[in-house]
């Protein structure tokens, strides 16, 4: 393993977003080249995960954000945390900052509780919205986070890095939205954490606007740092994720490396409409890689993970479907086709598809 | 496993210095001093760009001065009632900065998206709150200023220099039991709430507690029900403080027992807020 320079054009680092796709074991120090290095360098409290979360519910009332999840993020790791909304991711984080308590379950951040603030020393987070103090000018937000780190950043480093150099005097409420989305991201890194837990970091952004984020992001732990990101975004997740969990309905519904997440939540939506609805009970359920059945009137509706292949199927088959169509499942639906399985099948299901 | 030098860089230095922190070691208190200072700085420079909100805050006891006290010529020419007077209308000065600034103030804060942010900095709850009792003390001695002004040039109200300093002791001292006040109305309301709450117990506490009128006016009954609220324990305080006029021997443990009351209400509605808040 040859460890790389942290400082890297764009190009380098999307290599290993792909190079992720490989069925590499999730410990630090065998995902990739780069992390093997620039873990080894950080070295946070030794070699046990950044963030651990161990058989942990949480309930809000009649609701549950979380039931039971277990999760270990290792150091150098770049996360992603997908999943609809409502469906816990930030229920997750909110424990893992120390905002609020597991009803049941630890959750230890470097080893120690998120609760207390030694534990938050190398830890870097930003607002959910772009709520910033509208009278303060962006230098002197960035100073007032500044002073709660021990080596932070400098101020006119941190504003180029995330192109607000000329923004420095300017009242927070005077800036565009795509700037107090970029401030706020700022602020999550000025004290240099080692942890960087990012919640819908570009919700609301321009195309533009997103990819100066997600690349200040890869630089950021091109650099050694432990990065967590929540979205609902599938692209967003591909764009930055190595390792994605897939959390719905308060659980962990997959846990795998990007490729292998992206295979299982890429299916396709195929509909048509049986002339002769007799038979299909059976043959549907024989057709190759469906995921999810459902029916509406004579209207049958399939998730699949090879459309193409189920298509070949229904034709020589000789199955009678009339209406054909074919669209990519949003999110929702792939989500939906995951929670049909349970977690732990879903992920050896996704080891066996990646190893072959 | 080797590394290259230049992985080194910044965020392997930055470890560094908090290397290795155990789980429940608490921050040092040079740490959470600086940290105090520093929120306290941010926060009033937040406060002071919206200058109306401080004026307003000056301007009421000050107007209130000028306008009632001044004119009655009994009052402004009698040394002892003159500086009751200020005593009276700083207490009710010192009181409506504790209660709008921590009641209403808290509870607008808590519903910025920023404050939970801040809570997910390295620091506890300590620094944020101390920044916010020194801008609170802050911002009460510039109200009592214009007020102190208008006493010495219009009226006949002295306060010798040791008695003054005394004065200012009492002030910070007496404006305690209204800070948890506002702080138990602030983490327990929302700030629509918030406000008119304040407001209700601001007026009906202010006047029963004599600091509009002097207690020597009330009647009877009215007299005995004051001399067992805060505000009146407080501006009893105050006044003999300034004048050298015995208050009575009820307002210290009157005004320790609404302290503890607020304070026990103040760290209730803080922890309760903790979990609940982001329902």
């Amino acid at each position: 393993m040859t460890p790389r320079s942290p400082r890297r054009g764009r190009a380098a680092v999307r290599d290993d977003a792909t190079a992720a796709g490989r069925p590499a074991p999730r410990a630090a120090g065998t995902v990739n080249g780069t992390v093997t290095g620039t873990a080894a360098a950080g070295a946070p409290a030794g070699d046990g995960p950044v963030l651990e979360a161990e058989h942990v519910t949480r309930t809000f009332g009649e609701t549950v954000a979380l039931r039971d999840v277990s999760l270990a993020v290792q150091p150098g790791e770049l996360v992603g945390l997908l999943g609809p909304n409502g469906a816990g991711k930030t229920t997750l984080l909110s424990l893992a900052t120390g905002l609020r308590k597991p009803d049941s379950g630890t959750v230890r951040l470097f080893g120690g509780d998120p609760r207390s603030a030694t534990s938050r020393v190398r830890l870097g987070t930003t607002p959910q919205e772009t709520g910033l103090p509208p009278t303060l000018t962006v230098g002197e937000v960035v100073d007032f986070i500044a002073g709660h780190y021990p080596d932070p950043m400098p101020r006119a480093e941190l504003l180029g890095r995330f192109g607000l150099a000329d923004l420095a005097r300017r009242q927070t409420g005077a800036l565009s939205g795509g700037q107090k989305r970029r401030l706020a991201v700022a602020l999550a890194v000025v004290g240099r954490p080692r942890l960087v837990v990012l919640d819908e970091p570009t919700t609301g952004l321009d195309v533009e606007g997103r990819h100066v984020l997600w690349e200040a992001l890869r630089e950021y732990h091109a650099s050694g740092a432990t990065v967590v990101v929540t979205s609902h975004y599938l692209e967003e997740i591909e764009a930055l994720a190595q390792r994605v969990v897939v959390i719905g309905g308060g659980t962990v519904l997959a846990d795998d490396s990007l490729a292998a997440v992206l295979a299982r939540v890429q299916v396709r939506r195929v509909t048509f409409q049986l002339t002769t609805p007799a038979a299909d009970v059976v043959v549907l359920d024989r057709l190759p890689g469906v995921r999810d059945v459902s029916r509406d009137g004579d209207r049958v509706h399939l998730l699949a993970a090879d459309a193409d292949a189920l298509v070949r199927t229904l034709v020589t088959g000789g199955v009678d479907f009339r209406g054909l169509e074919i669209r990519g499942a949003s999110l929702e639906e792939a989500f939906l086709a995951l929670t049909a399985e349970s977690p732990a099948a879903a992920g050896a299901a996704t080891s066996e598809e990646m190893a072959r | 496993m080797t590394t290259t030098p230049d992985q080194h860089t910044r965020p392997a230095g930055a470890a560094e210095p908090v290397a290795a922190p155990s789980a429940r070691a608490a921050l040092p208190p040079v740490a959470n001093l600086r940290l105090a200072l520093l929120h306290a700085r941010y926060q009033f420079l937040e406060t002071i760009r919206v200058p109306i909100a401080v004026i307003g805050n000056m301007l009421f006891p000050a107007l209130a001065m000028f306008f009632f006290v001044v004119p009655q010529e009994s009052v402004a020419s009698n040394p002892v009632a003159a500086t009751a007077a200020v005593g009276q209308l700083g207490m009710f000065a010192v009181m409506s900065t504790c209660l709008f600034t921590y009641g209403a103030g808290v509870s607008e804060d808590r519903q910025q998206p920023f404050d939970p942010f801040l809570r997910t900095l390295p620091a506890g709850a300590g620094p944020r709150m101390a920044g916010r009792v020194a801008n609170g003390a802050a911002f009460a001695l510039l109200g009592l200023l214009p007020l102190a002004l208008i006493g010495w040039l219009f009226t006949d109200a002295s306060v010798p220099g040791a008695r003054l300093a005394v004065s200012v002791l009492v002030i910070a001292a007496v404006a305690l039991p209204f800070l948890l006040l506002g702080m138990a109305i602030g983490y327990s309301l929302s700030s629509k709430a918030a406000l008119p709450v304040v407001q209700v117990v601001l007026f009906p506490l202010a006047f029963a507690g004599g600091l509009f009128m002097p207690p020597e006016a009330f009647p009877g009954w009215l007299d005995s029900l004051s001399t067992a609220l805060p505000s009146r324990a407080g501006r009893d305080l105050l006044v003999q403080a300034l004048t050298g006029s015995e208050a009575p021997a009820t307002s210290l443990p009157v005004l320790v027992a609404w302290g503890v009351l607020f304070a026990a209400l103040a760290v209730w509605a803080y922890r309760r807020d903790e979990g609940r808040r982001f329902r």
